[in-house]
Order: structure tokens, then sequence, then C-alpha cells
């Protein structure tokens, strides 16, 4: 070999080879409507999938809301029945005519929690929207405008934070026409502060950064600013806000309805478990009257709590279960 | 392998340790059969860039590694001095002989002091922890003294001993971790860039100090840094990791001198010299490979300005840099099967002006 | 100190503003509160005429005063332990019927909160400890779904089960055997109090104890990968010293502040509790006066259930200060 450097594999300029550049290209533009929109559904619900099963506790509460909601959508369809229509057999057990047996007024339990099933998911889900906007709202605004309206509203926060919500829900509601719009009303004007706290404190960190800076210079009005800039980047913890909340929202409501603040038309899980109460279910021994409601309660609670910590797991690794690799050749020695 | 320069008894042998980290989308082997001998009264200086396996080698001595990381082989010795025909086998140690074998003979001090301190329980009760746990004989009142004492040794004063560490500055805080580390003599200390953290000026005052307090104590140390330049003053024997390996071992007059292998003249080089005329900066272009997906052959060879053909495929290891000498280093450019006169010194500088001339940058 | 003051003038105003929402709720409602009040009354049994006038006098429909002087004269009569009269229990007053039922709430509140708090901490550090095994697993698991679990709903299952088919304890709930007992600082009467409350507190802490386990399970995960943790563990010391002294100690704080944040919903709990259980507190007290639409009475113990939770909150930021001496320095945020 000669006495000069070997030829050198590598270039000697500093630019790498850039493998972005390197990408296939699109496969070609698809050429109808028709299969646009195929494309676009396929493209949806593939990343919905890979969303939903990302993690094992994601998979598991997404199985168990699933489920409740497909039984809210479709549950009826099989079933056509009044779920308040008497029938002769009072307080029966479960059997083949009645699944979940009957209740006092005779009705069939088992047609009572379907419907049921839609009436507290549709409450749960729309009070919980109902709260991520008031809460949202007041968060964004009081972490982007910063000065005085902040230091009015963060007091405001914690002020309603601080007062423990179902009783200020109790004190609202017995004045009112016993309705599920009252319920729905009082229960999102009282569980709102929590979100509002979060999503304050996500803002005003947010507020500092280059991309709000570079925007409000280029002359954006707040308004745009806060819904089209800084709402998207906290997406992920508005989600978890959410499932936090309905969780919460859907007990305020079933406890509600257990107190008969409810309307007694309406057949949801708390207005069946506040009917067993007061009809004497225990003493009846009726348990497939009042267990069913409030397993329900705790399942689709579940549902929700295992979706929150399988997000949580994925903000945070180091919550996460480890998965060793396999291990194959070497002894391990720790 | 003998060591011809140094008549001091060993003190720490770790041979061919290796360390993987099992995650789930592939194994990391973050120390890859690592060799080297710590003597008494010695400082071996570890460098080497950021996730080049030198903190994690140092938490395997210890046994502080947490899964994922696992020990996949190797061993690590132990000479007590008081009896050094008895060698611990550090990696075999039972729960209770490890906690007895922690901070008596083996003791750390942590890169981040604020992190390395409870925050809830004030400096005193932390150092008293340890005399505590390790000096049953000792009466409150002698552990209290005795933590006094260490405070006045690295130089904080006597009054702090009931401060919290936020309470600190940066450097006393540094400060404090270190006497907790004295605090039972041990015989080797391994510092984790002990002053990265820190400003220079405190920088300097602290390691003045460590050296100041080595020389009393006489205890090993095993310094962690990425600055190489710090280690040409003060370690004894300096190793050089890249990418899990150790590539160059060499004392501190030889690695200034003549330094060997291409990174490690990359490493010292990429500072620029007070002195001198104007040149343009030397770096080593690229990054540190992904060491789960590490290049085949040598690790270094996609930044390394001489790789041939044969660093693509083969794997250098440690050997001396010719027959008799203390310096160690792996490349093929000192072995004789794939090169047949090493280059010197002079001429790994040229191509690496040559280099940096062409790059562009200032 | 000063974040202490903050978090104080926080509650004041927020007892000022339960007690204005108090005040204006009922003046919302379109019409005549008192008539309204007076009709549904006469629903539920005969009424006298007296109490209507009572009524009227309570919400201010008669009087000539404007809205601002009603409003000083009801802040007035709160300063005075003037809750009004109860319809349900005429004609003890609310302040009455607090003081008779208070106790009975405090004490399952205190035990109940305590060996759930305790507890589920204790535990929690212990899943995070042996993390990834199967007691931590299944229990994570167990907990996630007693988390969601319905007070009166839990109560209501753990009564069937135990007292009504299993027979170990009364059916008809209750504080105590009345048949038997009065309320004496006698042994007999204390055993029997206890026998009763055993089973309302099992519910209580069978419903909150999955709270505290897992915020402080995680919380000891994330404070175990701390550099001071390691550092202990490489000082040689004990596991248990590590686990307690170092991790546990710093991972307790968060603990503490949800602990004070969760408080308002135990107590809200509990009231439901009392109600299936039939325990002679006020929530078993409330529950009576939203049946019978007795409005002074609950006003009255729910403007003390949100007094009690504030007073708790601030107990709980106290605490905190204690334990965390990084808070002690002025904090300007």
């Amino acid at each position: 070999m000669s006495q000069s450097p070997p030829s050198p594999l590598v270039p000697t300029t500093l630019g790498e080879h850039d493998s972005l550049s390197s990408a296939p290209a699109l496969q070609g533009k698809p050429k109808t409507p028709l299969a646009a929109g195929l494309a676009i559904i396929r493209a949806g619900l593939s990343a919905f999938w890979h969303t939903v099963t990302i993690n094992g506790k994601v998979m598991a509460g997404s199985a168990i809301i699933g489920f409740f909601v497909l039984v809210a959508l479709f549950g009826l369809i099989f079933v056509h029945q009044d779920p308040l229509a008497y029938t002769s057999d009072l307080v029966a057990a479960p059997s083949a005519a009645h699944w979940l047996g009957t209740n006092q007024a005779g009705n069939d339990v088992f047609i009572q929690m379907l419907v049921g099933t839609q009436v507290t998911l549709f409450w749960s889900f729309v009070t919980g929207l109902a709260v991520l906007v008031i809460s949202a709202t007041i968060g964004l605004v009081s972490g982007y405008f910063g000065g005085a309206v902040d230091d009015v509203f963060s007091v405001i926060i914690n002020v309603f934070l601080v007062i423990p919500s179902l009783p200020l829900a109790i004190v609202a509601s017995q004045y009112f026409a016993r309705t599920e719009v009252t319920i729905a009303v009082v229960v999102a004007l009282t569980n709102w502060p929590w979100g509002a706290r979060v999503i304050r404190a996500q803002t005003l960190s947010m507020r500092s950064r280059e991309f709000v800076t570079a925007a409000r210079a280029g002359g954006e009005r707040s308004w745009r600013l806060i819904f089209a800039e800084i709402l998207p980047n906290q997406v992920s913890i508005v989600a978890a806000n959410f499932v936090t909340t309905t969780i919460q929202v859907l007990l305020a409501i079933a406890g509600l309805e257990f107190l008969g603040f409810g309307s007694t038309l309406t057949v949801s899980w708390g207005t069946i478990l506040y009917g067993a109460y007061n009809q004497g279910a225990l003493i009846l021994g009726a348990w497939w009257w009042f267990v069913p409601p409030g397993l329900c309660i705790a399942l689709l609670g579940s549902g929700l709590a295992l979706l929150n910590f399988g997000i949580d797991e994925l903000a945070d690794p180091r919550l996460r279960r480890e998965r060793p690799a396999k291990n194959t050749n070497k002894k391990a020695v720790a | 392998m003998m060591d011809v320069s140094y008549q001091k008894q060993p003190l720490l042998e770790v041979k061919h340790l290796s360390v993987d980290y099992l995650a789930g989308n592939g194994t990391v082997h973050a120390v890859d059969d690592v060799s080297f001998t710590l003597r008494r009264g010695e400082i071996l200086g570890l460098a080497g860039e950021s996730g080049s396996g030198k903190s994690t080698l140092a938490y395997a001595i210890a046994r502080l590694l947490n899964p994922p990381a696992v020990i996949t082989g190797g061993e690590v010795r132990y000479y007590p001095p008081a009896r050094p025909a008895e060698a611990i086998n550090v990696l075999g140690l039972s729960p209770a002989q490890l906690r007895a074998f922690r901070w008596n003979d083996l003791a750390i001090v942590f890169q981040s002091a604020m992190n390395a301190l409870n925050p809830v329980m004030n400096i005193g009760a932390q150092i008293v922890d340890v005399l505590a746990t390790h000096r049953p004989g000792m009466s409150a009142k002698q552990r209290r003294e005795r933590a006094l004492e260490l405070l006045r040794l690295v130089g904080i004063a006597p009054d702090r001993i009931n401060s919290y560490p936020h309470e600190l500055s940066g450097g006393m805080r540094q400060r404090a971790v270190i006497a907790i580390a004295l605090a039972l003599k041990p015989d080797i200390i391994i510092m984790d860039e002990p002053t990265t953290a820190l400003d220079v000026v405190v920088q300097r005052e602290i390691l003045a100090e460590i050296m100041a307090l080595r020389k009393d104590f006489d205890f090993s140390v095993i310094f962690i840094t990425h600055d190489l330049s710090l280690l040409l003053e003060l370690a004894d024997q300096v190793a050089i990791m890249y990418a899990g390996r150790i590539v160059e071992k060499a004392t501190q007059r030889e690695l200034y001198k003549e330094p060997r292998h291409p990174y490690s003249y990359g490493l010292i080089h990429s500072f620029p010299s007070l002195h001198g005329p104007r040149r343009r900066a030397l770096g080593i272009p690229g990054s540190p490979p992904d060491l789960r997906d590490a290049p085949a052959g040598c690790a270094f060879h996609p930044r390394c300005p001489f790789a041939t053909i044969d660093c693509t495929t083969a794997l250098p290891l440690l050997r001396p840099v010719s027959a008799g000498t203390t310096q160690q280093v792996a490349c093929h450019l000192y072995d004789p099967q794939f090169t047949a006169e090493p280059p010197t010194t002079a001429a790994i500088a040229a191509t690496y002006e040559a280099r940096a001339e062409g790059s562009g940058v200032r | 100190m000063r974040h202490l003051i903050r978090r104080l003038t926080i509650y004041l105003l927020a007892v000022w503003a339960a007690v204005t929402l108090n005040f204006f709720l009922p003046r919302l409602v379109p019409g005549d509160p008192a008539s309204a009040l007076f009709f549904r009354l006469s629903q539920h049994g005969s009424v006298s005429p007296n109490l209507l006038n009572a009524l009227k006098i309570e919400f201010g429909v008669d009087t000539k005063d404007p809205l601002w002087v009603q409003y000083f004269q009801y802040l007035n009569n709160l300063l005075h332990g003037n809750l009004g009269v109860s319809t349900t229990f005429f004609p003890n007053t609310v302040a009455d019927v607090i003081n008779q039922n208070i106790r009975w709430t405090l004490t399952l509140l205190t035990v109940s909160v305590l060996i759930s708090f305790a507890l589920g901490t204790l535990i929690g550090i212990f899943m995070a400890w042996r993390r990834g095994s199967a007691f931590d697993t299944t229990l994570s698991s167990l907990m996630t779904f007693f988390y969601s679990l319905l007070y009166p709903w839990l109560a209501f299952v753990a009564l069937y089960f135990f007292a009504f088919v299993l027979g170990w304890f009364p059916v008809l709930g209750g504080g105590y055997d009345a048949s038997q007992y009065t309320p004496g600082w006698d042994p007999g009467f204390i055993l029997d109090a206890a026998y009763h409350a055993i089973l309302p507190a099992f519910t209580i802490v069978l419903s909150t104890i999955a709270g505290w386990m897992l915020t402080m399970r995680n919380t000891m995960i994330t404070t175990l990968s701390e550099d001071y943790v390691m550092m202990a563990k490489a000082k040689g010391l004990t596991s248990r010293r590590v686990m307690f002294a170092y991790a546990a100690r710093n991972a307790i704080l968060p603990s503490v502040t949800s602990f004070a944040l969760a408080l308002g919903g135990v107590i809200g709990g509990q009231l439901f509790v009392e109600a299936i259980f039939s325990y002679p507190g006020i929530g078993f007290s409330l529950f009576q006066g939203i049946q019978n639409d007795d409005f002074a009475l609950t006003q009255g113990i729910l403007l003390l259930v949100i007094l009690t939770t504030v007073v708790m909150n601030l107990i709980a930021d106290l605490l905190y200060t204690v334990l965390d001496p990084r808070v002690r320095q002025e904090r300007s945020a």
C-alpha cells in the first residue's frame, strides 16, 4: 500500500445523504371522485384503527366504550317495546320472557336498560361536550390574554374548584323543574373548573412560544390565533381532559338522578337506580333491578378510565409496562 | 497483557464487560466488550460523546442499572487494598454484600447535584444517612461531627448543615455531593461529569478541590467527561469510548503527544486552541451511530477520513500500538494485517485540516 | 407565606360565592318561590297556613325591602347560626338538626378517609416498587374498575350482599339499635355504634381507595426513576429506607394536593352512603330534606358541607407546606 491515505469511502463534504429525498413518490392520483372518497375513508379507518390499537389500555377502553355505543345505537332495533309498559309479572326474577326480570311496576328491566343506555350515553356525552366548550373557552381566553383578564378568571376558576361540585349541583337543582335538561345544565356548570385550569396552564406556556409571536407579528387577530393556532396544538390534552370529564359527568348525572332530580318519564341508568331504591328493591331482594344499572355505570366508567390511563402512558413513557425483547444468547447478570 | 510502566497494584479490574438495553424495537449494545484496569491512586479518564456508553459503563460497575438495561457478560473484580488477595467479584455479590460494598468501597458523584440530592432532606441528613447505615457503632453526636467535618473539607460553611438542596448554589450543591461521597473514605470514586453543569470559574474551583482531596485521602477516580482537554490535564490514564467500545487507551502524555485513533485526534482537536495561528475549526462530521443499528465492522468508519473497505467488515480489537508499548488502540490503521505503515500524528493532522479547509466552516 | 394568604383569599371567596349563590338561586325561579314551595309541600301532606307566612318571610316575597337589604339580613342570619326552620323536622330549626346529626357524619368520615388514604397510599407504594408483577397488574386493573363505582350503588350492593343475603349486618342500617341503646358514653352503645358503622365505612373506603392507590402508584413510578433515588441506592441504604425516606416522601406530595381536591367528592359521596344505610348523619337528613322539598334544611346542610370542604382544603395546604421545604420560601407564582 502507498503512503498516502487510502481512498475514503465517505465524501469529504459535510452534507450527508438525505434519506427524505429518496422516499418513494406517491402512487398516482385516484381517477374518480368515488375512488377518491373510498381512499379517504380507508385512510381514515386505518388511522382510526391504528390509534385505537396503539396501546393495550386504549384498546380495552375503546372496546368497552364501543360496546355501549353499539348497544345504544342499535339495541332497540332488535327489541320493540315500551320500557314503561306494564306487564302482569311483578318483581319477577330473570327468565326467558324477561332477561333481566321485572320491577315493582312490572316493567321489563332489560328493555329499560337498553333505553337507559341510549339516554345515559347521550346525556353524558352532550354534557361532557358542554363542559369541554366552557372549560376550553375560559382556559384559552384566560391563558392567552394574561394580565388582568387572567387574574380575574384564575380566581374564578380556583374558587369553583374549591366548592365541591355535587353539593353545589344539589343546591342548584332543587329549585328548578325536575328534568334531564336541568341536570345537564347544572352538571355542566359545576364541572368545568378542572379542565379550565389544565387548558389555561397549557395556553400560558404556549403563549410565549415562537409560533404565537410569529402569528401575532403577522397581524393575526386574537380569536383566530386562539382557535386556529393554539387550540390545535393542545388536542391531546383536550382529548384526555374530555375523557376524564365524561367520567365525572357520567357519575354526577347518575348521582343527581339517584337523588330524584330526574324526570319521572325518563328512563336512564340513574333513574332506574332511583326507582329501585325508592320502591324497596332491597327488601324485595330484587338484585336484578339495581345491579345492572350500577354495574353498567362502573363498566362504562372503567372503559373511559382505561382510555385515560392509556393516553397517560403514551404521554409519559415511564409509566409504560416494560416489555422485554427476546434475549436469546446471552445470560443476563444484573 | 503486561503493563510495564506502572508498579502500583490493581484496584479494580473490568474484563470484557457488556451491557445491553432491551427495547421493544431492537437491542442496543450500550457497552461492548470493555476492559480496563484501575490502579491505586490513579485517575482514569473515560471520554466520549454522549451515547458512547461511558455513564452506562460506570453504573454497570456499581450495579445500578435498571431494566431494561442488563449486563450481558464480563467480569468486575475489586481488590480491597487491605486484603488484595481476596478479590471480590462485584457482579456476583449478594444484595446484602452489595449494600456493604456500596459507598464503603465505591462511591459515585453524580452529574447533576440538584437531581442527585433528595429535595426534602437537608444535606446534613443526607450525609448522616450513610453513616447511620454503614457505621452502626457511631453515636448520633459522632455522626453529626463527622458530617460537619466533611462539609469543612469541601469548603461548605458548617452552618449550612441544615440547608435544603434548593437553598444552596450550584457549586455548593456539587461540593455537598462530593462530601457525601467521601463520608466513608471509599477507595474508588466514580465521577460522572461532576462539573459539566457548572460555570467555568466554579468548575476550576471544584476540580482543584477534588485533586487536593485526592492527595489527602488517596482514592482512585474514574472520571467521566466529554471534555477531553480536562482529562489531558487531570487524568493519569485515559480511555476513549465510541459506540460502546474503547477505541483508545493511553497515558495522559501519550495521548497528548500522539493520539493514535482518528476519533481521538478529532476529539482532542475539536476544541480550538487559544494560541497559534488562526485556522478553520476542526470537527468530526456526522454524528454518533444509532446503537440499535450500528455499522458493521468499525463503528466509526462512516465518519473516519481513513476508512477502507476492511473497516466496514472487520471489527478492530484493542491492541498495543506497537509491540511493547502501553498505548492501545482499536484501529486497523495499526494492524499489520491491514496497513503496512501506520500513519504518523502529522499525517492524521494533515487529513483533518484538509477536510476542514474544504468544509467551509469557519 | 404569600402563597398561603392567596389560598386563604380563594377559600374565603369560595365560601362567599356559595353563600351568595344560595341566596340568589331560589329567587331566580320564575314566580313566587314561597307559594310554589307551599304548593309542593301541601302535596306531601297537610300543612298549616302559618307555614306559608313563614316561607314568605324566608324568601322575602312580601317584604318591601329591596334585594340588597334582604341579602344582608340573610348574611346576618347566617353569621348568627340561624339557618331557618326545617319543614321535615318541624318545629326544630335546621341548626338543631345539624347539631344532632353531625357527630355521626364526622366520625364516619374521619375514620373512613383516614383508613382509605393510609391503606391506599401504602398499597400504591408497594405496587410501584413491585411494578409489573402479578400483584401490581391485577390490582391496577381492579382499581380501574373500582374508580368509577357510584357510591350509592356500591352501598346498595354491600347492603344487599352482607346484610340481606349473609345477614351479618342489620338490613335496616341505622347508626345504632334504638330499641336497645341510647346514645351515651357507655361501651355497649359504642360497640353497637361501631358495629353499625362497619358496613358504611367499608363502602366509603372501597369507593375512595382506588383513587389514592393509583395516584400514589403513578407518582411513585415517576419518582423511582429520579436521580436521587439512584443515588440513595448507590449509597447502600436499605431498600426500606430508599423506598420511604427518599421515594415515597417525595411521591406523596402530589397525593396530598389531590387529597384536598378529592375530599369534596368524598364528602359528597358520603351523603349517598348515609342515605342508603339510613345512617343518622347529616347526609341522611339531606336526603330526607330533598325528598320533602325542605329547602331550609338542604340549604343549611349544603352550606355546611361546602364550608367543611374549604376548611379541609386549607388544612391540606398547610400540610403541604410542612411537607415540602421548597414551598416555604416566598414564591411569586
